[in-house]
Formats: C-alpha cells, sequence, structure tokens
C-alpha cells in the first residue's frame, strides 16, 4: 500500500471543487449554491495544505492562507445570507431563476 | 481683420436669440445676426482683396497661432485664402437666406435659430481653421445641430431620416479621425508631431502611409459630400429637413466634405491621389449619371433635388479627382454655384409646399398663374440646375469639362462624356419638375386663393440669385478669387507626377 | 461713332428690353406700353445693326476680312484655353445682322397688333428682346464656346415663347420637347468644341480657323494623328458639331421638336422656327467652313446627305398635314436641308457656301413672311386648321396677294427671291453630287406643290369665307411687316449675294445659267399646276388619292411615326429601364445595405444584450469557462 502522496490529495481536492461547482451550477436554491460555494472554497483550502505540506515543508504561508479564506468565507457567508434573507423579503423566494434584477 | 469675429458674431447672435421671448424677437434677432454675418463677410473679402495685393507669396492672409493642446501638437490655426473665402461668403449667403425663408416657423423657434446660427459657426469654423483637429472639431459642431434641426422641426419620417444623417456623418468623421491620427502620427515619425496643415504640407508623408490613410481621409469627406456609395443619407436627410435646414445641408454641408476631400486629402497626400484618382473619377462618374437617372423616375420635389445634388456633387469630386488646375478651380467653382443654386432651389420648394402642404409633382400644376414670383425663382433654379449661360451652373461644369478633357487619358474621356451627357438628363428631370408643378392647367382649385411670396421670402431669393447670376455673368471674379489658392493645391500635385 | 459702340447699343437694347419688361412686369402700365417700348428699341437696334452691316459691306467690297471688333476674356480655363466674349465680324455675321434685326423688327410690329389682348404681353416682348438678344450674340460671338454660351439662350428663349401659354399642356410639352431634343444634340456640340479646343489649343474662331484650317500647322497634324474607333479626332470633332448643329436646324433624325413648336404664338414662329434660330446651325457649320474642307470627306459628307434626307423626307410630310403651321414647319425644315446639302457638296469654288448663305437669306423673308402670313389668317379664322378655311381671298385681299408672292418665292419661280437661291444650290449640287441634284430637284417640285396646296386649300376652294369678322384683317401694324417683307420676297433675290458673302473671297460667277434653271421651274410649274388640279376647287380628288396609296400615305401623315419612337424610347426605355432601375437600386441595393447593417448592428447588439441573462449560475458558467479557455491556452502556449 503506496503513502497517500500530494496526487491523491488534488485528487481529493479537485473531486470536492467539481462537485462543488456542479452543484453551483445545477441548484435554484440560493441555500444550496452558498453551501456549493464553500465547497469549492474548501477544496482550495485543502489544495493549499496539501501544497504547502509537500512541497514547501519550511514554509507556513499556505496555512494561513487558509486560514485567511476560512475567515474570509465565514463573512462571505454572513454577507450571502444577508443578501438571501433580503432577497427573500422582498421577493418571496430565494430561487436564482427569480433573482434577476441585475439582467441589462 | 482678426478672423475670430467670424465665430464670435454667430455665437453672441445664437446667445442672444436664446434670451428672447417672442418670436418675433428672436427672428429679428436671428435676422440681423445672419445679415451682420453676411456683411462681415462682405468687409472679409474686401480686406483679403487688399491683403493679398501687398502680400505677394503668402496665400493665407489673417493667419493666427492660438495654443489649444499644446502638449499634443494641437493648436488653433486660422486663416483663410481665396477657396475658403469663397466657401464662407457662401455660408454668409446661405445661411442668411435660410434665416430669412424661415420666418413662420410654427414650434420653439428660439432653439431654432440658436441651432441654425450653431450650424453657421461650426461651418465658419471649419473653413477658416487651418490645423486638421480644429478642422474635425468644427466638422463635429455642425453635425448635431442637423440631427435635431431634421428630428424636431422635419417631415415625414423625420426621426429616421435624422437618425441615419447623423449616423451616417459620425461613420464618415469616424474614418477621418483614423486619417487624422495617422498624419499625425505616420507624417514625421522622427521630430515633432503636428495637426498644422502648412507644416504637414511640408513634411515627407512617405507614399506607404499616403497609400494607407488617403482613402480614409477621402471617404470620409465623401461622406458628407454624397460620394457614392455613400449618398443614401442625402435624399431622405434633405427631404425630411425644414426649409432651412435643407439649404443649409445641400448648400453648405455637403461643401464641407468636398472642400476637406481637396484641402486635407488631395493636398496632403498628393501622391496617393494620383494613385487612388481612376477609382474617384469612377465613383464619380457613376455618381452623375447614376444620381441624374434616379431623379428621373422621384416624385417628390424635394426628393428630386436631392437626387440631383448627388449628380451635382459628383462634378465637383470628379473635378478633384482629374487632379489638375482647371478642373479643380472648376469643382470649387460648382461648390459654391451648386451651393447658391440648390439652397435656391429647396427655398422656393419650401415655400411651395408651405402654401400648399404638398411637394408631390403631380398634386402640384399651374401654380406659376397663382404665385409667379415662387414660381419663376423655382424656374429659374431650374435652369441654373441644367446649366444655363448667365447663371453660375454654366461656367462651373464647362470649367470641370474643360479641365478633365484636358487630361489625354481614354477613359478619363469617356468619364467626361459620360458627365456631360448628364446635362442631358438633367434637363429631362428638371423640366419634367418645372413643367408639371409650375406650368399647365392649375390642378387644385383650392390654390387659387395662396398668396405670392412675402418681402423676407423675396429678399431670400433675390440674394441667392444675385450670388448666381453675378457668378455666372462675371465668372472671372470668382476665377481671379479661386486662382492663387488653387495654384498652390495643384503646386504640390504637378511635382509628384 | 465707333464700331464697338454700335455693337454695344446693338447687342445691349434687345437686353435692355428684355430686362426693362420682365422687372416691371408686374405693373399694368408696362402691361400697356410693352409692345410699343419694345418695338422702338428694336428699331432702334434695327438701325444700328443695318449702319454696321451696310458699313462693313461697303468697306470689304474687295477683301472679306473678319474683323474682331471686341474681345474680352470672360473665363480663362488656362493652357491657352479661354472663354472671350467677342465681335467678330465677316461677311456672313453681317449679313445674319441684318436678317435677324430686320425680321425680328417685323415680328415686333406684327406682335403690336397680334397680341395686344394678351395678358401677359410684357412677358411676351421681355422674351422676344431675350431672344434677339441671345441671336445677336450667338451670330456675332468670336469664339465656340461664346456661340454655345448664345446658343443655349436662345435654345432657353425659345423654350420660354413656345410655351408662353403655359397654362395650356400641349404648349408645356411642346417646350420641353424643343428643349430638350436641342440640350441632347447641344451634348454633341459641346464634346465637339472640347475635342476642337484641345487639339487647337483655343476656342477663338480666327485661331482655330487658321490652325485647324490649315493642314501644315502642328496643331492640325496632332489632331488628324488621334482618332477613336477608326475615325480622325477632326472628323469626331466636326461630326459632333454639326450634330448641335442639325438640333437646333431640326435635320433628321432631331427634327420631332420643330413641328410641335407650333405651339408658340405665330409670330414667334416667325422669328425663332422659320428665319432665325433654326438657320443657327447651317450658320455654325458655315463659321467652321474652312477646318470643313480641310478634314476628310467624312463630315462634309454626312452633311450633304443628312441636308438631303431631311429636305425630301420633310417635303413628303408637309404634302400631308392639315395644320397650316406644320405645314410651313416641315417647310421650313426641307428649306433648311436645302442649306445644308448646299454647304456640304462645297460646288465649284465654294459655290455651295455661297448659294447655302444666299438661301438663308432669302428664305428668312419669305418664311417669316409666310408666318406672319398664317397668322394673320388663324387671328381671322381662329383656327390653324386647314378644313376650317377657304375663300379667304376676298376677305383678306393683302394677306392673300403676300401670300401667293411668298408661295411663288418659295417654290423658286422667276423673278422672286427664292428662286436665284434655289437654282444656285441645284446648280452647285449639279455640279458636285448628280444624286443630291436629283433628290433637290423632286424636292422642289413637292416644295411647289405643298405650298400651293396650301395656297389653294385656304385661300380658294370654296367660293367665298362663310363668316366676317369684325376687326377685318387686322390693325396696321400687322398690315405693314407683310407689306414691307412682300417687298422684299421679290426684291432681294437680285442682290448679287456672292459679291458680299462668300467663302474665299472670290465672288461666284454667272451662277445663274438660263438653261440650267428651265427645268427647275419648269417642274416647279408642274407642282403649282398639279396642286391647283386638285385643290382649287372643293373636291373629293385628294381623299380619293390618299385612300388609293393606302398605307403609304398613313405613315408619311403620322410623320414615319418618329415621334412615337422617340416617345417609346424615353418613356418605355429610358424611364423605365434606367431612371426606375436606378431609383430601385438606390433604394433597395444601397439604401439597403446601410439599412442592413444598421439591422446587422442591432441583432448583435440583442445577441450580446441576451448574454446578460441576470442568472447569476450563467456568469458563473461564463466565468469557469473563460478560465478553462485562459487555462488551455497556458497550456497550449507552454507546450511549445
Amino acid at each position: 500500500m503506496t503513502p497517500v502522496g500530494l496526487p491523491h490529495i488534488l485528487f481529493l481536492s479537485s473531486c470536492l471543487f467539481f462537485i462543488g461547482m456542479y452543484g453551483f451550477f445545477t441548484r435554484r436554491n440560493l441555500i444550496t449554491i452558498l453551501m456549493s460555494l464553500e465547497l469549492m472554497l474548501n477544496s482550495v483550502n485543502i489544495n493549499f495544505v496539501a501544497f504547502n505540506k509537500y512541497l514547501y515543508p519550511q514554509n507556513l504561508s499556505g496555512i494561513f492562507f487558509t486560514i485567511f479564506i476560512i475567515t474570509i468565507a465565514a463573512a462571505e457567508a454572513a454577507v450571502a445570507i444577508a443578501i438571501i434573507i433580503n432577497l427573500f423579503r422582498s421577493s418571496n423566494s430565494i430561487d436564482v431563476i427569480d433573482a434577476k434584477e441585475m439582467k441589462h | 481683420m482678426n478672423l475670430l469675429l467670424l465665430l464670435i458674431l454667430p455665437l453672441i447672435s445664437a446667445v442672444a436669440v436664446l434670451v428672447t421671448t417672442t418670436h418675433k424677437q428672436s427672428r429679428t434677432i436671428a435676422a440681423v445676426g445672419s445679415a451682420l454675418q453676411l456683411l462681415l463677410c462682405f468687409f472679409l473679402l474686401n480686406q483679403f482683396l487688399d491683403a493679398e495685393k501687398i502680400a505677394g507669396e503668402k496665400v493665407f492672409q489673417f493667419t493666427q497661432h492660438l495654443p489649444w493642446f499644446p502638449s499634443l501638437g494641437i493648436h488653433f490655426d486660422l486663416g483663410v485664402d481665396g477657396i475658403s473665402l469663397a466657401m464662407i461668403l457662401l455660408t454668409a449667403v446661405v445661411v442668411f437666406a435660410g434665416v430669412l425663408v424661415s420666418f413662420t416657423m410654427e414650434k420653439l423657434h428660439k432653439e431654432f435659430y440658436f441651432l441654425l446660427l450653431l450650424l453657421s459657426l461650426g461651418a465658419y469654423g471649419f473653413f477658416i481653421s487651418l490645423d486638421v483637429f480644429a478642422m474635425f472639431f468644427f466638422l463635429e459642431v455642425a453635425v448635431i445641430p442637423k440631427f435635431l434641426l431634421i428630428g424636431i422641426w422635419g417631415s415625414g419620417p423625420k426621426q429616421n431620416s435624422a437618425m441615419k444623417l447623423a449616423i451616417m456623418l459620425m461613420g464618415g468623421s469616424a474614418l477621418i479621425l483614423v486619417g487624422l491620427l495617422g498624419l499625425y502620427f505616420f507624417s514625421n515619425e522622427t521630430g515633432d508631431r503636428t495637426f498644422n496643415l502648412e507644416v504637414l504640407s511640408q513634411f515627407p508623408i512617405s507614399y506607404a502611409t499616403q497609400l494607407v490613410f488617403f482613402p480614409f481621409l477621402f471617404v470620409g469627406f465623401g461622406v458628407f459630400t454624397a460620394l457614392f456609395p455613400f449618398h443614401s443619407w442625402v435624399p431622405d436627410g434633405h427631404s425630411s429637413a425644414p426649409t432651412a435646414a435643407s439649404m443649409f445641408l445641400a448648400g453648405i454641408s455637403m461643401k464641407l466634405g468636398a472642400y476637406g476631400c481637396l484641402r486635407v486629402a488631395t493636398y496632403l497626400m498628393p501622391d496617393a491621389a494620383v494613385y487612388y484618382a481612376p477609382i474617384i473619377i469612377l465613383l464619380a462618374t457613376i455618381a452623375i449619371f447614376y444620381g441624374a437617372f434616379a431623379t428621373l423616375t422621384q416624385t417628390d420635389l424635394k426628393y428630386i433635388n436631392a437626387y440631383s445634388s448627388i449628380s451635382h456633387c459628383g462634378f465637383v469630386i470628379l473635378g478633384i479627382g482629374m487632379l489638375n488646375d482647371i478642373a479643380i478651380r472648376g469643382a470649387i467653382m460648382q461648390m459654391v454655384s451648386h451651393g447658391l443654386m440648390t439652397a435656391l432651389f429647396f427655398a422656393a420648394i419650401g415655400m411651395m409646399y408651405q402654401r400648399t402642404h404638398t411637394r408631390l409633382v403631380a398634386q402640384l400644376g399651374g401654380l406659376l398663374k397663382v404665385m409667379p414670383f415662387i414660381s419663376a425663382i423655382f424656374i429659374v433654379a431650374g435652369l441654373c440646375s441644367l446649366g444655363l449661360p448667365g447663371f453660375s451652373g454654366f461656367v462651373s461644369e464647362m470649367t470641370i469639362f474643360v479641365g478633365a478633357w484636358s487630361n489625354p487619358n481614354v477613359w478619363y474621356r469617356v468619364a467626361t462624356i459620360l458627365s456631360c451627357a448628364s446635362i442631358v438628363i438633367t434637363a429631362v428631370y428638371i423640366l419634367r419638375a418645372a413643367g408639371s408643378s409650375v406650368m399647365g392647367p392649375v390642378v387644385n382649385k383650392n390654390y387659387l386663393h395662396l398668396e405670392d411670396a412675402t418681402w423676407n421670402e423675396k429678399l431670400a431669393a433675390m440674394v441667392l440669385l444675385a450670388g448666381i447670376v453675378l457668378i455666372g455673368m462675371a465668372p472671372f471674379l470668382l476665377t481671379d478669387l479661386l486662382s492663387p489658392g488653387t495654384e498652390v493645391l495643384l503646386g504640390k500635385i504637378t511635382n509628384t507626377l | 461713332m465707333t464700331n464697338s459702340t454700335f455693337i454695344l447699343l446693338i447687342v445691349g437694347l434687345p437686353f435692355l428690353s428684355f430686362l426693362l419688361l420682365i422687372l416691371s412686369s408686374g405693373s399694368k402700365l408696362t402691361q400697356k406700353v410693352a409692345g410699343q417700348i419694345a418695338t422702338l428699341l428694336m428699331a432702334v437696334t434695327f438701325f444700328f445693326a443695318a449702319k454696321l452691316s451696310l458699313n462693313y459691306f461697303a468697306s470689304h467690297l474687295t477683301q472679306q476680312t473678319a474683323e474682331l471688333l471686341v474681345n474680352y476674356t470672360w473665363l480663362e480655363f488656362g493652357s491657352g484655353l479661354a472663354i472671350n466674349m467677342g465681335v467678330l465680324l465677316d461677311s456672313s455675321s453681317s449679313m445674319m445682322l441684318l436678317v435677324v434685326t430686320f425680321i425680328s423688327l417685323m415680328v415686333h410690329i406684327f406682335s403690336l397688333g397680334y397680341m395686344h389682348h394678351e395678358e401677359r404681353i410684357a412677358n411676351y416682348f421681355a422674351f422676344l428682346g431675350l431672344f434677339t438678344f441671345s441671336m445677336l450674340g450667338l451670330i456675332l460671338s468670336s469664339n465656340i464656346f461664346q456661340i454655345y454660351i448664345f446658343w443655349e439662350l436662345v435654345g432657353v428663349s425659345s423654350f420660354l415663347l413656345i410655351g408662353f401659354y403655359y397654362h395650356k399642356s400641349s404648349a408645356v410639352a411642346a417646350a420641353k420637347k424643343a428643349f430638350i431634343v436641342t440640350r441632347f444634340a447641344d451634348l454633341g456640340f459641346l464634346i465637339g468644341i472640347l475635342i476642337l479646343g484641345y487639339y487647337g489649343e483655343s476656342f477663338d474662331f480666327t485661331t482655330l480657323i487658321s490652325r485647324l484650317g490649315d493642314v501644315n500647322s502642328p496643331q492640325y497634324k496632332q489632331i488628324t494623328m488621334a482618332g477613336f474607333a477608326g475615325i480622325q479626332a477632326l472628323s469626331w470633332g466636326l461630326i459632333l458639331v454639326f450634330i448641335g448643329g442639325a438640333g437646333k436646324s431640326a435635320m433628321f433624325p432631331l427634327h420631332i421638336w420643330l413641328p410641335d413648336a407650333m405651339e408658340g404664338p405665330t409670330p414667334v414662329s416667325a422669328l425663332i422656327h422659320a428665319a432665325t434660330m433654326v438657320v443657327a446651325g447651317v450658320f455654325l457649320v458655315a463659321r467652321l467652313f474652312p477646318i470643313f474642307t480641310v478634314a476628310t470627306a467624312a463630315p462634309l459628307q454626312i452633311i450633304t446627305y443628312i441636308g438631303a434626307f431631311s429636305a425630301l423626307f420633310a417635303a413628303l410630310i408637309a404634302c400631308t398635314q392639315t395644320d397650316i403651321k406644320r405645314v410651313l414647319a416641315y417647310s421650313t425644315m426641307s428649306q433648311i436641308g436645302f442649306m445644308m446639302f448646299s454647304l456640304g457638296v462645297i460646288g465649284d469654288n465654294g459655290a455651295g457656301y455661297n448659294a447655302s448663305l444666299f438661301h438663308l437669306f432669302t428664305h428668312a423673308f419669305f418664311k417669316s413672311l409666310l408666318f406672319l402670313g398664317a397668322g394673320s389668317i388663324i387671328h381671322y379664322v381662329h383656327s390653324n386648321e386647314m378644313e376650317d378655311m377657304g375663300g379667304l381671298r376676298k376677305k383678306m385681299p393683302l394677306t392673300h396677294i403676300s401670300f401667293l408672292i411668298a408661295c411663288l418665292a418659295i417654290s423658286g419661280i422667276p423673278p422672286f427671291a427664292g428662286f436665284f437661291s434655289k437654282e444656285a444650290i441645284l446648280h452647285a449640287a449639279y455640279t458636285s453630287n448628280k444624286m443630291v441634284f436629283f433628290v433637290g430637284i423632286i424636292t422642289s417640285f413637292l416644295t411647289a406643290f405643298y405650298m400651293f396646296r396650301l395656297y389653294f386649300t385656304i385661300f380658294w376652294s370654296i367660293p367665298e369665307y362663310p363668316k366676317t369678322n369684325e376687326h377685318g384683317e387686322g390693325t396696321w401694324s400687322m398690315k405693314l411687316p407683310l407689306m414691307v417683307l412682300t417687298l422684299a420676297s421679290i426684291l432681294v433675290g437680285f442682290i448679287p449675294f456672292s459679291k458680299y458673302v462668300n467663302s474665299n473671297g472670290i465672288p461666284v460667277e454667272g451662277h445663274l445659267e438660263i438653261v440650267f434653271s428651265i427645268g427647275p421651274v419648269l417642274l416647279s410649274i408642274a407642282g403649282i399646276l398639279l396642286a391647283a388640279y386638285w385643290f382649287k376647287t372643293a373636291n373629293t380628288k385628294p381623299q380619293r388619292l390618299a385612300i388609293s396609296m393606302g398605307n403609304a400615305f398613313v405613315w408619311v401623315r403620322n410623320k414615319f411615326y418618329i415621334d412615337q419612337l422617340y416617345l417609346y424610347i424615353t418613356k418605355e426605355i429610358v424611364f423605365k429601364y434606367f431612371g426606375k432601375t436606378a431609383a430601385y437600386i438606390d433604394k433597395n441595393l444601397i439604401d439597403g445595405f446601410y439599412l442592413s447593417l444598421a439591422h446587422f448592428t442591432g441583432y448583435f447588439s440583442f445577441f450580446i444584450r441576451g448574454i446578460q441573462s441576470g442568472n447569476v449560475q450563467h456568469y458563473a458558467l461564463y466565468f469557469f469557462g473563460g478560465i478553462l479557455g485562459l487555462v488551455s491556452l497556458l497550456f497550449y502556449l507552454l507546450s511549445y
């Protein structure tokens, strides 16, 4: 049994990324879309950590970035949910199809 | 004399019109303003003739050099020679007549006169500029008022026509801009960049540069002067425009383009002009012949005149394309002559339309009995258009023909013969229009009580007619004025031949 | 007074009359005295013109040099070419000066009576003044471009006068036709001028003639070297100039405007369409005659055959017309044909040239007499149709006598004016071209026939004209010109014309040979007798003959359907196929192109707008698609 190497982790993260992307494109519920977005962000986080660990173990910048992203993601989730709530208040729906005011 | 007066006077009168309250006030101010412009232009002519005597070799008089964007090499250079002076006089006469015939403007009279005076400002600015960038600027100044004049005060499908005119002219401007930038960047790649016409003309612009940028400039200016096949704005634009705007459009606006073709494109890039001359002549011949034929079947008087303008402006292009002294002088004479003649024609049509509310040849008829003055003016304008001796059309067309013929190339001669043939077709459509709209029996009994021209309309017509007859009877006055300018233009072309 | 003052008065007074009357045509007073003013000015003009012309003939009896009295550069083109306004007085222009001012004066006087009831009499006399001015300018021109200018001006005055009754559609149509047909011919003239001027390096007649009329000059060598379609440039130039002349002079096939031009007032027809303007073509060819004689034979041959054909063709048609003015119009065309072929055949020692101008001279008198007589008849009968007339000889004795004399003159019966000039023409033709001579003989027979057909139908035919008109034969102003012109028609033939006017300074000797004249005169008398046999009393003989000729008669009566042919070409071909096509192309192809450009821009913007759906997921898709694209591009680039 080979040890877990960088490719395995990258494979996992890209699976995670594409699952998130798939969700992002296909789901119509804004909450689900937000969750898919989080999945993608997490896949990026995994990448950062993995690259840091395998390629530049002497540095910590990958870890830092991960923490940074987690913080941003939390803030972003807060903002996004605030928007979604406001959207729900105004149009009584959190379906992405109904949110078309940005058009043209 | 300070040429800036030519810009200040229209500006002051335009602003003065805006602060008036009644129609009577606004039209008085507009009329006085345009009359002052006319006087100023005659004063300028007088001064110019004096200055020319002592100037010797110098062609441009009253030159001024004002900074504008000095860091970019853009200056506001002013100066006039005989050619631009003739154009300035034409502008003054047409604008004066245009204001006079629009005394019965029904709505938004203030704005109407304001825009009309603004147009004249643009035209003067264009003709007095010796900096191509300034010329371009004033060319644009003259486009937007046209759009508004047609769109607001026009008739028929006015919005459509206004849009078409503005977009096509803007397209032409875009081409001009490309050409100008080409000149700016490639004329003198090592030294200072400039837009100054005289400085540019001294630069040895490379053959390749000329070949690339000449078409941009020529076609761009050509759009303004109804170069085939970029003439499609002419019929709709002219026929939808109110009378004064039609007069300005056909009388001056089309000349802006021709002047640009000559002064900018041909003068600065003579090698390319020689290279492209066959194409220019081909397009001009098509325009002349095809414009004349297209006129034959028109039924609306304004369309008749608009299509005939395409044909007549074809003569201007033909003269320029022939690239010799006589033909180019003829082209400039044709510009002046056509400006006056077509303005008179549109004025007469406008007066008839205002009274009968129709411009269709079939619905008019026998107007000579009802309104003899207007009808006589119409016939006279027609006779001038078909090149009757004694009117300006004849001398200018003949000068072009003689000039064109002196080019021994067989194909150029074929083009000349075809252009000569078009004067027969001109006779057919003019007589057809005159015969069935002002001669013949009175078609509509309602016309019998219509009034003849009022004093202001008579004055407008007489001013234009005076110009036409003066040039027609004493063409040497005009040729003497133009000759020094054309010699300079030609000096450059003959050097390259 | 110097000659240039004379000229100024001669040319200036008619123009003054025009300006004065047209500018004040609105006032009542002008309408009242217009005729008197114009006639007075014309009389003064005639006086000075006669003086100038007689002076010329008196001083140049032995030597026929041309005098350049005035020369002013009017429009300079450069490279030697310029339109000069000048006055060239030579024998032919002096002769024309006399003719034009005299006939114009007669017509002015006649119009005083004939037109006095017209509303727009001031305009009428103004246009007459304009015409006289332009015609004088034409004949005195020293420059070929100057002649073109006045050529156009006589055209437009003719247009204005034919269309004088502008409320009648037929008059307007006739005026338009006259102008357009002659304009079409003038196109040839203009191009001819351009060719001759370019190679001759001048537009002045004297310079042109001295250069192109001299086989040794470099210009002559150059113009004969150049050519197009296998024909020398010189021939081209001369033929094209002749086309212009043919248009004005109503030569076949450009004659169609002349009969219609009779819609104008009758005195106008007498002046313009009989005596002066229509012979301008002959005058033009005569002006350039020295060049014609040195060129190849082609131009002169064309002139000969077109002239001869027109003479015969018009005479045939004249035999069948029923409108008296139209008969006279075709007769004019036929007589001009005589002048043309006479120029063309050259003859011995310039006899043709001489005979042609002689005929031009005599024809002016008797033809304007015929027209004025016709005017006085129309004035009495109020109709142009021959069938409304008959037996008028007792009601209009003066008109009768003058008309008879004019008919005799045009038929070539001695000792009236036409005899001398016509014999000279026939003699010149006889010595050079037998075929043309025979055509001439036949035509003069026909001339006698149709003129006397006219005469007998109007004045005899029935015992007496049924109605009596209270205004009688007309006022003294209408009678006086008739009397003067009758006198002239009798006398002018005796002038030893060739002594004064000839092509080379040498008078043509003994052009009148009694033996030669017997044949043509007998033929003319036969024509008169035939006309008398058929038309002196009302009978059915002519109708029966016409029916027996069948289709031939119908063809001739309908003028060989030439008008219809022209109408077909203009209406059905030029308008339909050229005009409509050009308008169609403009509306659909060119305008359509720009329209579709606009539409395309619209569609494109609509398409771009569709991308901005507002759906977040779409935007995300573009985003990721973009990244994918960029990444693949990166890989693609890095793999090299």
